[in-house]
């Protein structure tokens, strides 16, 4: 911990901020220290903490300093870490926050995460070490690493060999994972290949092949992620699970549809739904294959799609069209509209207020004025007043 | 010997060779169906096995659950197709990319007033971890960038455009060319930019760069400032975050200005 230096916390000339993290903890050793919660910043040449609620007390250190890092997952009840292991502080350092400690490293505890990407980024600096090339002021241009020649502290040696054991460890670790999901690949493969086969057969026959059969293969395809090689969609409509899920959209959709003015985009469904659900969600495709079966299915909703490509779940009994009859109404009131003043007087989304507009203009009803202000509408003279 | 017959006889004889293959052929699918339908459950179970093992690194690891998904890319199968799939079901990864994306639909919403709808990968980073809380996973811009691909299939006009080493997130459907998305990677550096600097950097006339300008005001993805000595700055929301290494108190700001 005495490698710490007070700073201002503003970047030199030839520094650059790379990555920062709030809700960031300091532990010198093991021990907690009252740095408790503060703000990590990561610049080319040094790492940076300040208070979160002090902002004046902020020091750093030198990116130079740093021995090597290492990471420590998160447990129940504990952040992620990252081990920052040290060189011993130089002895023309300027004032820091402690004179001398016993620890030669200290911890980060990421106490509202962001630990994966910072230690990426980290290791990056590490690695590049762009401070050697770009020289800033004198006042934390300090050790350049170990010089030829210099005793190494040998705590160090210690616990840099422990490390390596460790590093050994989770390397064997993550070896027997990858090698057991490469056999894994090496079987599902075979799978596709079986697909593959299959599905030229049914093209070679078209029509000896029974609906039945067909029902069973797409859901096969289903369960292992591989798009339908005849159709080329992922494995396209027509499951009895995305028939199922039809039906209980039907369900689920019906209150919130007409609370909205019955027309939602398929992405507020997507979250309203998965919100709902709370585990067990479903995947986009599904949501979009299940809501493809809607209309053949007799259901009370279905998916519009709009020239832009929005996508829309309507209520059967909704009539956009008879809406923008409505929404030219709107439009003369106010003389002209922009999609976002007409969303607000209607109380409906942006991105629906702006299709609906869009279609009205389609329909012949409405004209676009199209400047660096903005898309207004008025209501299309030229139809009206010959 | 007999001789083989040119009549009718065999050209009966031959309609039934016929319709024997073709029951043959139907037999053939069936057995395929059924031999997959077996391998299939033989999958199921090495894939049980492998979660037992190996689900927990594909949840905490990061790296892993990128050569995870480039695997099934590979060999032509993708794990998060389907919330009904074997691989969202047993390893889990289903739920936490669909549910990663409605966290994002909801930041980019939250920001679109601000921002008009265009963000940077960090940023939706930083608030997506937020809106998490802390005893939520860790998240990595990996893990985002392959959510969003996903939600791109529901229509909404999710676009990924790469600038200077990182990405900006569209989520608004503003039509974006090549030209656009050029001009957005030159103003990365300062956050905004001007005629001149398109016309230095790209070699451009000035009609071509005071179009794309007009478009990204129009798109309210910039900001007009007459104000900026010299010419009109074109300033991007979406880049302000990265420009500050500090974040400046009130009290900070007002002894700031002059």
């Amino acid at each position: 911990m005495d490698r710490f230096v007070w700073t201002s916390g503003l970047l030199e000339i030839n520094e650059t901020l790379v990555i920062q993290q709030r809700g960031v903890r300091i532990y010198d050793g093991e021990e907690k220290i009252k740095f408790d919660a503060g703000t990590l910043l990561l610049s080319t040449h040094r790492l940076i903490w300040r208070d979160q609620k002090n902002h004046e007390c902020c020091m750093a250190i030198p990116l130079s300093q740093i021995v090597f890092i290492e990471e420590q997952s998160a447990g129940i009840g504990k952040s992620a870490k990252i081990v920052v292991h040290l060189h011993p502080a130089p002895p023309n350092k300027e004032l820091g926050p402690f004179q001398s400690c016993k620890n030669s490293y200290i911890k980060l505890s990421f106490k509202e995460h962001g630990q994966i990407e910072f230690y990426r980024r980290l290791s990056e600096e590490m690695t590049q070490r762009r401070w050697e090339n770009m020289p800033v002021s004198q006042s934390f241009q300090t050790n350049r690493g170990p010089q030829p020649g210099r005793i190494r502290a040998v705590g160090i040696v210690g616990i840099e060999r422990k490390l390596e054991e460790k590093r050994k460890e989770t390397d064997k670790n993550i070896s027997e994972a990858f090698e057991d999901l490469s056999k894994l690949m090496v079987k599902a493969k075979e799978m596709v290949e079986l697909s593959k086969s299959i599905a030229n057969k049914i093209k070679d026959k078209q029509g000896d092949i029974t609906e039945d059969e067909t029902i069973r293969f797409k859901s096969y395809l289903l369960s292992m992620g591989i798009a339908n090689p005849v159709t080329r969609e992922t494995y396209g409509s027509g499951t009895q699970y995305h028939m199922q899920l039809a039906k209980q959209l039907a369900g689920i959709l019906q209150a919130p549809l007409e609370e909205r003015g019955g027309i939602m985009s398929l992405t507020e469904v997507y979250c309203l739904v998965n919100r709902a659900r709370g585990m067990e969600l479903l995947s986009p495709e599904d949501l979009v294959n299940a809501c493809k079966m809607l209309e053949a299915l007799k259901l009370p909703l279905r998916l519009r799609v709009f020239d832009s490509g929005v996508m829309v779940i309507e209520l059967q009994s909704h009539k956009e069209e008879e809406m923008v009859a409505s929404a030219l109404e709107t439009v003369s009131e106010k003389g002209s509209l922009t999609s976002e003043e007409f969303a607000k007087l209607v109380g409906m989304s942006v991105l629906l207020a702006k299709e609906r507009l869009l279609l009205a203009e389609k329909m012949g009803h409405l004209c676009r004025d199209d400047s660096v202000e903005g898309l207004r509408f008025y209501p299309n003279l030229f139809m009206t007043q010959s | 010997m007999h001789r083989r017959g040119v009549g009718a006889g065999a050209i009966a004889k031959k309609k039934l060779a016929e319709a024997k293959y073709k029951e043959r052929g139907t037999v053939l699918a069936e057995d395929q169906l059924a031999q997959m339908s077996k391998q299939l459950d033989m999958f199921k179970t090495n894939l049980e096995e492998f979660a037992s093992k190996h689900k927990q690194e594909i949840r905490k690891n990061p790296e892993f659950r990128v050569q995870f998904q480039d695997m099934c890319a590979t060999i032509g199968v993708d794990p998060l197709a389907s919330g009904k799939g074997f691989w969202s079901e047993m390893l889990g990864v289903g739920d936490f990319y669909y549910e990663l994306g409605v966290q994002i639909v909801e930041v980019c919403l939250a920001l679109k007033h601000r921002n008009g709808g265009l963000i940077t990968l960090e940023e939706l980073h930083q608030q997506v971890l937020k809106g998490r809380g802390k005893f939520a996973q860790d998240v990595s811009q990996d893990d985002l960038i392959r959510a969003i691909k996903k939600l791109k299939v529901l229509g909404t006009g999710f676009g990924i455009i790469p600038v200077g080493g990182t990405y900006l997130i569209q989520s608004v459907p503003a039509e974006l060319n090549m030209d656009h998305t050029v001009v957005l990677q030159l103003a990365e550096k300062n956050g905004y930019v001007t005629v001149s600097d398109i016309k230095a950097s790209l070699k451009w006339e000035t009609e071509r760069a005071r179009q794309v300008l007009e478009h990204l005001l129009k798109e309210g993805l910039a900001w007009l400032d007459l104000q900026a000595p010299g010419e009109a700055h074109y300033w991007l929301p979406a880049l302000f975050t990265d420009l500050y290494s500090q974040e400046i108190t009130a009290e900070e700001a007002r002894e700031a200005l002059p």
